[in-house]
């Protein structure tokens, strides 16, 4: 059986249990909302790419906040040491809390729908299959910044301490697409690779190209292992 | 049923444990005894996959902890030092938690034997925060035998707790370990006394003392001490040694009201306080007191944990 599940559950239910959860998600919703209807009725628009352009920003706040404690809060209090004498794999605990983050994301998403609607009330011509494209890439980018959330979380057992780590690790990775003009031509090409925003805007234009989803996917994957490292380097300390 | 084979741990330079070599057999409840930072939480620690050793290795039956880390936890139940809980979820869900990772079949059977051993009555559907540290204790109990394991680990289950708390702990522990392979750690030896068959005193990373507490007492003292208060002359009182030759004479204190305090040591192998008595009742001496000075298992640990170590 796979217990990452049961730590996801444990998780979530912690989130909605605490005020915490619902501070941020307001907070989340909040900016979304008034950078999203600000500009609506000037661009005169029926389409969320407003949206999908302030999401990102609001991520790399919004992330490491929900993140930074999943695995610092267990090393500070000491539960890591309950929950690593059970009889779990380190994968597994790793796992659950990331599923737990993508669950915070993804009720944070569901709640932008309501923008969906709004745009649905006001304009014609909607092109749905640029917006599922662009939750889409939404969802892979919270799951990218969640993993480096929770590796930054791993690394400490003082909650602050993670937010400021995974807050830079995000940053970086998001100011990368606007600092490709210093570089010299020839780098340009791997640079734009590596940049996060590149990837992002491919999907959100409703492309779905495989190499945006191997470099979100790898993202991803490397992060979560290098968080179940980072947690099993207690054993050798 | 647990074998400490040539165990070491190292954090950076420091060797918090140092070649450790012990056997725990099937039921018996181990005091695991020695002063703050002697090693001895490093080496639950060990023994629960908590921490991997530096060198050496721990089996549990048939099992080790280098490969078979998943089984030896199934078998264990361990109260980590401190207790940590999760603080925010009540009684009834950390239970709950803690039994579907422990796949128990029948929760809401198990948990009822569970809240009766541990008396968790009126509080299961409360958060863990507003409990008293007592009840805590006995949460963080609670998760140690929900699975029924044969093996329990208690590190320093009675820490921070007041004397009635400790109390209360200490006969849910003995109650516990009657049908369990039981070890529990300590800085506070009458606690272990009270509890445990057999004790096992590390001091600087290092196994100084391993038997029963009659062994300890026996093996670290030869002598009894004996202290009379009597009314006598003071010059009178080596004429006891002529006649009761094996004893040796101490010290002899004058005290208020013409009292003198006497204090006499023999061998342990014979009991002399016969023959003073005898003797006593030839002279014109009055007998106040007479008081063997038992070897407490404290001036043992004391002695093992205070000047052997010089390091």
């Amino acid at each position: 059986m796979n217990f990452s599940g049961l730590i996801a559950r444990k998780e979530l239910k912690g989130y909605f249990d605490s005020p915490s959860a619902y501070i941020i998600l307001v907070a989340f919703l909040l900016l979304n909302a008034w950078f999203f209807t600000s500009p609506l009725f000037i661009n005169n628009q029926a389409d969320l790419r407003t949206l999908f352009g302030i999401v990102p920003i609001v991520y790399i706040f919004f992330i490491p906040a929900i993140t930074m404690g999943l695995l610092a809060r267990e090393r500070n209090t000491g539960t890591i040491e309950l929950l690593t004498t059970l009889p779990l794999k380190d994968s597994e605990i790793i796992m659950g809390k990331f599923w737990a983050a993508i669950g915070l994301i993804a009720t944070g998403l569901l709640f932008t729908l309501f923008h969906l609607l709004t745009i649905i009330v006001l304009g014609t011509n909607i092109d749905y299959g640029q917006i599922i494209c662009g939750y889409l890439g939404l969802l892979l980018l919270g799951a990218v910044y969640g993993s480096i959330g929770i590796f930054a979380s791993s690394l400490t057992d003082n909650q602050i301490v993670g937010f400021i780590i995974s807050f830079f690790i995000i940053f970086i990775l998001y100011i990368l697409q606007f600092t490709l003009y210093l570089l010299p031509s020839s780098l340009v090409g791997f640079f734009q690779y590596l940049s996060i925003g590149y990837h992002f805007s491919n999907i959100t234009r409703g492309v779905i190209d495989t190499r945006n989803i191997v470099y979100f996917v790898s993202l991803i994957v490397l992060f979560l292992h290098l968080s179940i490292i980072s947690l099993q380097t207690r054993k050798w300390k | 049923m647990i074998q400490l084979q040539n165990l070491v741990k190292d954090y950076g330079s420091l060797r918090a444990v140092d070649q450790i070599n012990f056997e725990i057999n099937e039921g018996e409840i181990l005091g695991f005894l020695g002063p703050n930072g002697a090693g001895k939480s490093t080496t639950l620690k060990m023994i629960t996959c908590y921490l991997t050793p530096t060198a050496g290795n721990i089996h549990v039956k048939d099992l080790n902890v280098l490969n078979n880390s998943q089984e030896i936890r199934k078998l264990i139940g361990y109260l980590p030092e401190n207790n940590p809980l999760y603080i925010e979820m009540t009684v009834y869900d950390y239970l709950k938690f803690i039994a579907e990772i422990r796949e128990i079949p029948d929760f809401k059977l198990r948990l009822k034997e569970v809240i009766e051993r541990c008396g968790l009555h009126g509080v299961v559907a409360k958060p863990i925060q507003t409990l008293s540290k007592g009840f805590k204790q006995r949460v963080g109990l609670a998760q140690a035998i929900i699975h029924d394991p044969k093996i329990l680990i208690l590190d320093e289950p009675t820490s921070g707790l007041d004397p009635n708390q400790i109390a209360e702990i200490r006969d849910l522990i003995i109650e516990l370990g009657r049908e369990k392979t039981l070890i529990i750690s300590s800085h506070i030896l009458q606690e272990v006394q009270a509890v445990c068959d057999r004790i096992v005193i590390i001091h600087n990373g290092k196994i100084v003392a391993d038997g029963s507490t009659e062994e300890l007492k026996s093996n670290f003292q030869n002598k009894t001490r004996l202290i009379l208060n009597l009314i006598a002359a003071e010059n009178e009182i080596p004429d006891l040694l002529v006649k009761v030759p094996d004893v040796k004479l101490l010290s002899v204190t004058p005290r208020a009201n013409d009292e003198l305090e006497v204090i006499l040591e023999y061998d342990v192998k014979q009991d002399l306080r016969k023959n003073i008595y005898e003797y006593i009742k030839t002279r014109e001496w009055i007998l106040l007191e007479m008081n063997r000075d038992r070897v407490s298992l404290e001036d043992v640990f004391r002695n093992l944990t205070v000047t052997q170590g010089g390091e």
